[in-house]
């Protein structure tokens, strides 16, 4: 594979649904954790009920994708709510172990055998997209010729996908810039002076966290809309890891840091999945196959994931855009 | 204030008597069976199946007449397994001595999770003959082969069924909550010394199950006396190996970020990355799909009345009481076990009063490791190897410590053996599918009625 061809690949998939994915997810946890110092594990939770709800609001009860996504919306408000209360007034590492715990209390019965006449099971639901598909303007597949193309289905996916994202970031700037977000930053900074100053600071977390929730929520419904099918598969803990990972190379605590974090994460990832597995593939590959063979290759970006994750947190936790001083936050 | 601890003391040694007691029962039962030969003209005693030594899993059953003393096997019945689609997937007959063996078609990762119906055709029993049960529910969640028994005729007690089964699960969730037990025990040590919630815990879980598969993946036996002890010398050196990592992760990782003093939040995050690092690593060199330790993974199960116990899980058991007995003795005997709960309980108290802060991190640090990697190694021996073994159980390893009370030492075992329990006892009520949830859900619910978890000092804890 020559360089053009894989920049343009790599290209394809950093602008395309599966980077919007993460961009919307990383905007969340920045609402949650880069203004609010709230440390959400559980993203994953909120994108797989907005998910299912858009799936199972057409295969379930014969409803429109529009009803869906509304449902979704409230169902990630209804589950930041259940989420907070236990968790909100306790220290940060319970809000993450519970939320990394419900994530996957709602993914292992959702995706259980019990009820899989309803959410499909392990395999999840299909069949619901139509709708979306028929409203598609774009009739054949767009794209610089010669260095990226997009199908004609995920170019109308990332038109929704990219409007929606510049929609979440003018959110986030408008509400960051009130004094209702000027209260959220105090309360990262320091919770104690909030509180002192007569401010409700679990009333304040608890809307970060349903306004963080919701906008994972986005995520979720993108992640349904990109692969047409939702299943427990796609909701997995890793994927909020990945967002944390995303956010922290643009930068928390900035609007424009998760969009550009999340771009540049997908773009490396797809870069390094290929070098490595054109470096492995053919009759004679540069790798010898007794040090790499192609199911390795495909593990060694996400041990570089895993690797850059620490490397960020330690050496430039705030990213590309972040302010350092801004980031020095403390649990205790 | 010291009333509790040794109470609590008193409950575990009153466990581990229990478990003496069990395996001299199962000593004295596994005797009896050989001295008895068939009763009957063509009867033959009813047998357990061998377990297999292959890739694929099978459904062991046998089908024994209970009227008789001992129970003989019924010749000739037709049964069916079908799966959760209603499909019949295969049949069989039982032999003379009333098993049966029906191999499941598939890679034994696709089965993992699913259940498989087995069904008797009442038609081809014999006349005479009275069956108790017709149809079972097998849920395979080990990569082993599941046994199944179909009692015939008037069975012994009627209090069998629910209560015996009952007791069945809390064998298995004995062993389990033992194995937890040192998982959590590391987990909440750490946590107590360093305040740091260790995400990557589930990974030094996975790296002692991972050397003892590595040791005995190496060429040639471990053998003293004729006795293959592979296996046996793989646990012993995962322990020690993972006490090395633990160093390491301290040495190379954690000192220096508690120098630069690091946020405690920025850690976690860190931890995160550790884990995600770790699992793709152990999943590079170890492949995806899960695999059984070359020993042991097929062990015939001993009868103690209607119970089965392998005597794996009573080895597994005994050895796993006995690391945490020593480990908890250590901490409240010696000076070091001392120290250690002081830096627990106040660092900056504990460095005035000449402790070395760093020194007892670093031993808390390898003792944890150790502790959480021989329960890898354990339960890679119980439910075989898989990449992820680490990772699946941290969710319950937190689970356990939170509601034992984080960074407490009693509270982190009790914790684990009420959520062992709980798993596999609810099994008993809902679909195994569902047990971790259970688990998980009352994490949340102890969080809410008691933040600080069952034996946590009420303070403000945010």
């Amino acid at each position: 594979m020559d360089i053009v061809n894989l920049l343009g690949f790599s290209l394809q998939q950093a602008l395309g649904p599966t980077a919007i994915i993460y961009c919307l997810a990383a905007i969340g946890l920045n609402v949650h954790f880069g203004y609010t110092g709230l440390l959400n594990f559980g993203q994953a939770g909120f994108m797989l009920v907005a998910g299912y709800s858009i799936g199972g609001a057409v295969t379930i009860f014969s409803s429109s994708l529009l009803v869906g996504a509304v449902v979704g919306i409230l169902l990630c408000v209804v589950l930041a709510l259940l989420l907070g209360v236990p968790t909100l007034r306790l220290r940060a590492d319970y809000l993450a172990i519970v939320t990394i715990a419900a994530a996957e209390i709602i993914r292992q019965t959702i995706g259980a055998a019990s009820f899989s006449d309803t959410f499909g099971g392990q395999d999840g639901i299909t069949d619901f997209i139509g709708g979306f598909r028929a409203l598609n303007p774009y009739g054949d597949s767009v794209g610089i010729p010669g260095l990226v193309t997009w199908s004609a289905y995920d170019f109308w996916v990332m038109t929704v996908g990219w409007v929606v994202v510049a929609l979440c970031c003018v959110l986030v700037w408008l509400l960051m810039r009130s004094p209702w977000g000027r209260v959220l930053k105090s309360i990262r900074e320091d919770e104690l002076a909030v509180r002192s100053l007569g401010k409700n600071v679990y009333s304040y977390k608890m809307q970060a966290l349903v306004i963080g929730g919701v906008i994972g929520g986005f995520a979720g419904m993108m992640t349904s809309l990109r692969s047409a099918a939702v299943g427990p598969s796609f909701f997995a803990t890793d994927v909020t890891f990945f967002a944390y990972t995303a956010l922290l190379i643009g930068g928390a605590a900035r609007v424009l840091g998760p969009v550009v974090g999340a771009i540049i994460f997908w773009f490396l990832i797809n870069f390094v999945g290929q070098v490595f597995s054109s470096a492995t593939g053919g009759t004679d590959p540069l790798i010898p196959s007794w040090i790499m063979d192609s199911n390795q290759a495909s593990l060694t970006r996400f041990i570089i994931v895993g690797l850059g994750l620490m490397l960020l947190m330690i050496f430039r936790p705030q990213g590309i855009f972040g302010d350092r001083r801004e980031l020095a936050i403390d649990a205790r | 204030m010291n009333a509790r601890p040794i109470r609590l003391a008193a409950l575990l040694l009153a466990l581990l008597v229990t478990a003496l007691v069990m395996t001299g029962g199962t000593a004295a039962a596994a005797a009896s069976p050989t001295a008895t030969a068939a009763t009957s003209g063509t009867a033959v005693e009813c047998a357990l199946p061998e377990p297999k030594d292959d890739d694929t899993i099978s459904i062991l059953g046998r089908i024994c007449d209970r009227r008789e003393a001992p129970a003989v096997g019924v010749e000739g019945v037709n049964v069916s397994v079908e799966d959760e689609a209603g499909e019949v997937i295969g049949e069989a007959s039982s032999g003379a001595d009333g098993t049966f063996v029906v191999d499941l078609p598939g890679e034994p990762v696709s089965l993992l999770g699913k259940s498989f119906t087995v069904t008797l055709d009442e038609g081809s029993l014999p006349q005479d003959t009275e069956p108790e049960v017709l149809t079972r529910e097998i849920p395979i969640n080990l990569d082993n082969d599941a046994s199944v028994t179909f009692p015939i005729g008037a069975a012994g007690p009627a209090a069998a069924g629910i209560a015996v089964e009952a007791l069945q699960l809390a064998i298995g969730g004995l062993v389990f909550s033992a194995l937890l037990a040192m998982a959590a025990l590391g987990l909440s040590m750490i946590f107590g010394t360093t305040g740091l919630t260790n995400f990557s815990h589930g990974e030094l879980i996975t790296f002692g199950a991972i050397m003892a598969l590595a040791i005995d993946r190496l060429p040639g036996q471990i053998s003293i006396g004729g006795a293959n002890i592979t296996v046996a010398v793989g646990v012993v050196a995962a322990f020690a190996l993972s006490a090395g990592f633990g160093w390491l992760n301290d040495a190379a990782l954690w000192r220096p970020l508690r120098r630069r003093g690091t946020g405690i939040v920025a850690m976690m995050i860190v931890s995160i990355g550790l884990s995600l690092f770790l699992r793709n690593l152990y999943q590079y060199f170890a492949g995806a799909q899960s695999q059984n330790y070359s020993q042991y993974s097929a062990v015939t199960p001993w009868e103690i009345g209607p119970l089965l116990v392998t005597p794996k899980e009573i080895i597994v058991f005994v050895l796993a009481m006995a690391v945490l007995v020593v480990t908890t003795a250590l901490l409240q005997y010696t000076r070091v076990g001392k120290a250690t709960r002081a830096v627990a309980d106040n660092p900056a108290l504990s460095s005035a009063t000449g402790i070395n802060v760093e020194r007892v991190i670093s031993i808390v640090w390898i003792g944890g490791a150790a502790l959480a990697g021989l329960s890898g190694a354990l339960l890679g021996l119980t439910q075989g190897f898989d990449y992820q073994i680490g990772f699946k159980l941290l969710l319950l390893v937190f689970a356990a410590v939170v509601l034992g009370g984080l960074g407490t030492i009693w509270g982190a075992i009790v914790g684990a053996f009420i959520i062992g329990l709980f798993t596999e006892l609810t099994t008993l009520f809902v679909p195994a599918e569902f047990k971790f949830v259970g688990a998980l859900l009352m994490l949340i619910l102890v969080l809410l009625v008691r933040p600080q978890g069952l034996l946590g000092r009420a303070q403000r804890v945010g």
